[in-house]
C-alpha cells in the first residue's frame, strides 16, 4: 500500500551523493511557504488528536473513547494491557510483522542481486519478473486479499497465522525488491573483483565485501516490509480467519465503541516509527 | 529505473575463467524463491479468481463447482453498477483533490526545499506512521457532530445545529483524500524534482514570465508525474472499503464493500471474484493507458 515509501527513500538517498549544482538563488517562496506548512498541519493534525485522545479520561461507566473531551489522565497508558483481545491481537502482529519481514527481506534481496546484476541473454525472464513486481505494487489491495482467499478456500487450507505469514511475505516482497535495487544500483563492482583477485573465495567476498555495502539497502526494505504488514489491514482481514491482527481486530472494534488502548498503541507505534525513520535518515547521510 | 541501467556486469570477470554451471544458474537461483512466492500467491490466486468467477457457489456452505457461468459478469455488473460508479466518483474526486491540494507542496519542497528535503518528505510520510484504520478513526472523531470542527462551529452557531459530514459522501472523499494524499504528493515530487533546474534557467533567460515558465516548462514536463501520481492514488481508492465503512452513510456504498461482504459474509465467492476480476480490469486499462501514452518503463520510476 505505501508504494511512494520507495521513491521517498530513494530520493531521500540520492539528494546526499548530488554534487551542489549551481542555481539561482531562490527565496522561501512566500505564500508557497506557507501553503505547504498549512498542508503539512493538516497530515499532522490527526495525529495530534489521536495522541490527545489517549489520555482522555473517560466519564462514562464503559471503556470506550468518547468524542468530547473530559480531561487529562495517564490511566490508559498504565492499563495498556487491559484489554486482552487487543493485546494478543497487538502481539500477533508484532509477531507476524518480523516473521514476514524476515522472509520477505531475504528472498526479496535475492530477487534485487538478480535483477541488478543479470540482463538477458544472461537472465531470461527478467523483463516478465519486472513486470509482475509492477502489477503486484499496482493491482489494488482489495483484488490481492479476495484472490488469495479464494485460493485458500478452493485448496481447502485453514486460515490462520500461516495464511497471514505467506500473504504478508506475498505483498512485502515487491517493495524490497524496489528499494533495495535502488541502492545497490550504486554499487561499485570492482570491489569484489579485487577482493576475487586477493584470492577471497566467492562466500568470503560476499560476506566481507558484498553484505556491508548493502547492508543500508537491505537495512531500508526490511523497515518498509515491517511497516507494511503491521499496518495492513485489507488482506489480513481476507486471509486471518480467527487469528485477529491489530489492525483488523481495531477495526472490528469500530462497532462496538473503540477502547482508549487503541490510541495508546496508536501513539506508541507512531513514535517508534518516526525514530526509526530519523534514524534511517541520518544513517543514510552518513553512508553507513 | 533508469539508474540501475548503468550496471550491466563487466565483461572481463566473466572472460577470465569458463562460466561453471553454478555461474550460469545464478540469476534463476537467486530469483527463485521470490519468483515460486509470488507465482503461488499473486499468479495462481489471480488465475483462481477467474476460474472462481465461472463456478457456481452454494451460498451456505462455500461448496463451488465449475460451470462456465460467464453471466455472472454481466449479473454482478448489473446488480452493483451504482457501487461501481459511486467508487469512481468518490475515487475520482478524492484523487483530483489530492493533485491541487499537492502539486504546490511537491514543487515547493522540489525548489525551495533546500538542506531540509528529507524532513519534508518524512512530513509528507507522517500519516504512513499511524495504522490506516486509526487513522481513519480519528477522521470519525474530527468531523462527528459533537468534534472539534463541527462542535465548534455549531456553538459559535456558524452551522445550523442538525448539519453534519459524517455518514455523507463528504466525509468518504475527505478521508479518501487524507489517507491517499501522500500517494500523489510523492509522485508528483519525484516528477518535479527531476526537472532540469538549467532549463526553467534557460526559459527566465529568454525572458518567459513566471506564469509562461510555469505553464510551458514546469507543467509539460511533469506531465508523466501526474498521470503516475493519478494512478497510484486512485487505483488503491477505488478499491477502498474503510473510509466508506467507517465515515460513510448506508446509502452510498463502494464496491469494495460489495466484494468484502461477498467473499466474508455471505459466502459468494463466485460473484465476489467477478467484482474483483472487473476491479483489476479497470485498474489494469489505466495502466495500459499510462503505458500506451507515456512508455511502460517511466511508471515504475514513480513507486
Amino acid at each position: 500500500m505505501t508504494a511512494t515509501f520507495a521513491a521517498a527513500e530513494r530520493e531521500a538517498t540520492r539528494t546526499g551523493h548530488r554534487a551542489p549544482r549551481r542555481r539561482r538563488r531562490r527565496r522561501g517562496g512566500g505564500f508557497l511557504a506557507v501553503y505547504s506548512w498549512l498542508v503539512i498541519a493538516y497530515l499532522v493534525l490527526p495525529i495530534f488528536v489521536m495522541v490527545a485522545y489517549s489520555f482522555n479520561k473517560v466519564t462514562t461507566g464503559l471503556p470506550q473513547v468518547s468524542f468530547t473531551w473530559n480531561g487529562f489522565t495517564t490511566q490508559w497508558y498504565q492499563e495498556w494491557s487491559g484489554v486482552p483481545g487487543l493485546t494478543s491481537a497487538f502481539w500477533l502482529t508484532i509477531r507476524l510483522g518480523i516473521a514476514s519481514t524476515i522472509l520477505a527481506t531475504i528472498v526479496g534481496t535475492l530477487l534485487a542481486l538478480a535483477l541488478v546484476r543479470y540482463r538477458p541473454p544472461k537472465f531470461r525472464g527478467r523483463t516478465f519478473v519486472e513486470q509482475v513486481m509492477f502489477l503486484n505494487i499496482a493491482a489494488p489491495e482489495i483484488v490481492l486479499g479476495a484472490s488469495l482467499l479464494g485460493l485458500f478456500v478452493t485448496i481447502n487450507v485453514a486460515r490462520g497465522f500461516t495464511t497471514l505469514l505467506l500473504a504478508h511475505v506475498a505483498f512485502s516482497i515487491a517493495y524490497v525488491t524496489v528499494t533495495v535495487r535502488a541502492r545497490l544500483a550504486g554499487f561499485d563492482r570492482s570491489l569484489e573483483e579485487a577482493a576475487a583477485d586477493l584470492g577471497a573465495n566467492s562466500w568470503t567476498t560476499f560476506q566481507k565485501i558484498t553484505l556491508p555495502l548493502i547492508r543500508p539497502g537491505i537495512l531500508a526494505g526490511a523497515l518498509m516490509a515491517f511497516a507494511l504488514s503491521i499496518d495492513d489491514f485489507v488482506t489480513s482481514n481476507f486471509v486471518s480467519g480467527n487469528v485477529v491482527p491489530f489492525p483488523v481486530w481495531v477495526y472490528g472494534a469500530t462497532r462496538v465503541g473503540i477502547p482508549p488502548q487503541v490510541f495508546v498503541f496508536g501513539s506508541v507505534i507512531f513514535g517508534i516509527g518516526i525514530l526509526c525513520a530519523f534514524a534511517s535518515i541520518v544513517m543514510a547521510r552518513r553512508n553507513l | 529505473m533508469t539508474h540501475s541501467e548503468g550496471v550491466a556486469p563487466p565483461g572481463g570477470a566473466t572472460r577470465r575463467r569458463r562460466a561453471p554451471l553454478g555461474k550460469a544458474l545464478a540469476p534463476y537461483l537467486l530469483s527463485l524463491p521470490a519468483g515460486l512466492w509470488l507465482l503461488a500467491l499473486f499468479l495462481v490466486p489471480m488465475v483462481v479468481m477467474l476460474s472462481l468467477s465461472l463456478q457456481s457457489c452454494n451460498f451456505g456452505t462455500g461448496a463451488c463447482v465449475m460451470t462456465w457461468h460467464f453471466g455472472e459478469f454481466w449479473q454482478q455488473v448489473s446488480l452493483y453498477h451504482s457501487q461501481f460508479l459511486v467508487s469512481i466518483y468518490f475515487a475520482g474526486a478524492a484523487t483530483i483533490i489530492d493533485l491541487v491540494v499537492s502539486f504546490p507542496i511537491a514543487y515547493w519542497i522540489a525548489f525551495y526545499g533546500g538542506s531540509k528535503k528529507n524532513f519534508f518528505l518524512l512530513m509528507l510520510l507522517v500519516p504512513f506512521f499511524v495504522s490506516f484504520v486509526i487513522r481513519t478513526i480519528v477522521w470519525e472523531f474530527i468531523l462527528s457532530d459533537q468534534g472539534i470542527v463541527l462542535g465548534t462551529l455549531k456553538s459559535a452557531h456558524l452551522v445550523p445545529q442538525n448539519f453534519h459530514v459524517l455518514a455523507t459522501g463528504y466525509a468518504v472523499v475527505a478521508g479518501l483524500a487524507y489517507n491517499y494524499l501522500p500517494f500523489t504528493a510523492l509522485p508528483l515530487y519525484v516528477a518535479i524534482e527531476r526537472i532540469d533546474k538549467t532549463v526553467l534557467d534557460a526559459a527566465y533567460d529568454l525572458y518567459a514570465s513566471k506564469r509562461e515558465a510555469f505553464t510551458r516548462v514546469i507543467l509539460p514536463l511533469t506531465i508523466p508525474g501526474l498521470f503516475a501520481a493519478f494512478l497510484l492514488t486512485f487505483i488503491p481508492a477505488l478499491g477502498d472499503y474503510v473510509n466508506q465503512q467507517i465515515l460513510g452513510g448506508t446509502s452510498d456504498t463502494m464496491i469494495g464493500t460489495v466484494i468484502q461482504n461477498a467473499f466474508l459474509t455471505n459466502l459468494d465467492y463466485a460473484g465476489g471474484s467477478a467484482l474483483s476480476a472487473v476491479l483489476l480490469a479497470i485498474a489494469l486499462v489505466g495502466i495500459f493507458a499510462y503505458a500506451r501514452l507515456l512508455g511502460s518503463r517511466t511508471i515504475e520510476e514513480y513507486l
